[in-house]
């Protein structure tokens, strides 16, 4: 790891004056992902800011029809949220299917969404739920926020403060891991919300998390595994690696998008 | 650099680091504690686990500033002079163990999640959470054995796997 000055502020206004008054600055929270890169190098900020005890980022509420959790509740306090568990509770079981424990006490669901990693579990919620990211300086649909792999809409020093779900009828989350990183092969995270179906793919799309609206079409006429039959993922959208092949993962999402639709309400890994 | 005061083990110890110092680094060449192990480093094999305010943590993915002010229990914690934790005692009577070096991350993950469940522990949930603790020796059976033993529950449990 490069030298760098760790800052820890204590408000919201703290941090945004410590973004700016820094050269280089990157927020940090869990760690998880930035620490791992920092020691390859491959991330060299001048200063790490601290948001982790910031207390406006903090909290899982109800707010009318919308579940709201602030930016730096680790996926270890989301998946044993009552609240969530009651609300959402595919939304709490896909936070206890990150990786692995000691990382869930430490990586934050803002963290997550904000890195946009394209085999990350949180976006494939966040897009499916039609959920909006609150940030330090405005409200973001889930639709606007995330902008290709690695890339979301959020300006410099701009910082996610919490994500409000609405709270769907159902919702149903299916995912392969890879055995060896516990990231997502694919997964898939089907809503149902009145008349009408959300699909969103992680894991295996070549431009990061995305909705698929051929299966949503398909499934709004029948919510039903077997109405996905006959429909296809096209494996030069998908990405491939030494991992799963493009081919692979099309098959796979769709897979995940059938167990999905058939196990909603909960988690289901294959 | 940054003064950081961390109770590990339950005393108070404080030293000036830098920065970018992990909590791993700080345990063992700061305070000698070389109990704590670093595996991989890329924060996948467990075996540098340590309590981090009652929680499991891998600690070559946590600076020692982020640790300022915390309380961190290490595998020197668990024993009382020459009386081994309970949960030391059943790694040993299940042979848990073999080369030894995964351990005391296995340990302190094992202790928390006893922490956490007490005697309601079955295999399967052991084995989910310690997905992140890598032994390459043991097989992970005689681990399973060992938790659910220290946490009370009858390891026949696992015979059936």
């Amino acid at each position: 790891m490069y030298e760098f000055s760790f800052r820890r502020p204590k408000s919201l206004d703290e941090a945004t004056a410590a973004f700016e008054s820094a050269d280089d600055a990157f927020f940090v929270s869990g760690g998880h992902t930035l620490l791992p890169t920092m020691k390859n190098r491959l991330a060299a900020p001048s200063d790490l800011i601290d948001l982790a005890h910031l207390p406006e980022l903090h909290g899982i509420t109800r707010d009318g029809d919308a579940l709201v959790i602030g930016a730096a509740e680790t996926h270890c306090a989301v998946a044993a949220s009552p609240l969530v568990q009651a609300t959402i509770p595919a939304l709490a079981q896909l936070a206890g299917s990150i990786g692995d424990m000691q990382v869930r006490h430490r990586g934050t669901i803002g963290g997550s969404v904000a890195n946009n990693d394209p085999a990350a579990d949180y976006p494939s919620a966040v897009l499916a739920l039609g959920a909006t990211v609150i940030t330090s300086t405005r409200e973001i649909g889930a639709e606007a926020f995330f902008d290709g792999m690695f890339a979301t809409v959020l300006e410099p020093g701009e910082i996610i403060t919490g994500i409000a779900f609405p709270i769907p009828p159902s919702a149903g989350y299916a995912k392969m891991r890879n055995p060896a990183s516990r990231y997502a092969l694919a997964a898939s995270f089907v809503v149902r919300m009145g008349d009408s179906v959300r699909v969103a793919i992680t894991g295996a799309g070549l431009d990061g998390v995305f909705r698929w609206a051929e299966a949503e079409d398909a499934l709004r006429a029948s919510f039903a595994g077997p109405a996905l039959n006959g429909i296809a993922l096209k494996p030069e959208d998908m990405m491939g690696d030494m991992h799963a092949a493009a081919s692979y993962r099309a098959h796979l999402a769709a897979v995940c998008t059938r167990r999905a639709v058939d196990n909603q309400g909960r988690l289901t890994l294959l | 650099m940054t003064d950081v005061s961390i109770t590990v083990n339950g005393k108070a110890r404080a030293a000036e680091v830098e920065d970018r110092t992990l909590l791993v680094e700080f345990l063992r060449e700061t305070l000698g504690l070389t109990g704590t192990h670093v595996g991989c480093d890329t924060t996948q094999c467990g075996a540098c686990t340590v309590i981090l305010d009652g929680q499991a943590v891998k600690s070559c993915t946590v600076l020692a500033v982020m640790a300022d002010g915390a309380e961190v229990r290490t595998i020197e914690g668990l024993a009382e002079g020459d009386q081994l934790h309970p949960l030391q005692e059943a790694f040993s009577r299940h042979h848990a163990l073999q080369c030894g070096f995964c351990t005391p991350g296995m340990i302190m993950a094992s202790l928390h999640v006893i922490e956490r469940y007490g005697s309601d522990l079955d295999a399967e949930t052991v084995r989910h959470e310690l997905e992140g603790n890598l032994c390459r020796c043991t097989g992970y059976h005689n681990i399973v054995k060992a938790v659910l033993d220290a946490a009370g529950t009858a390891p026949q449990n696992v015979a059936a796997e």
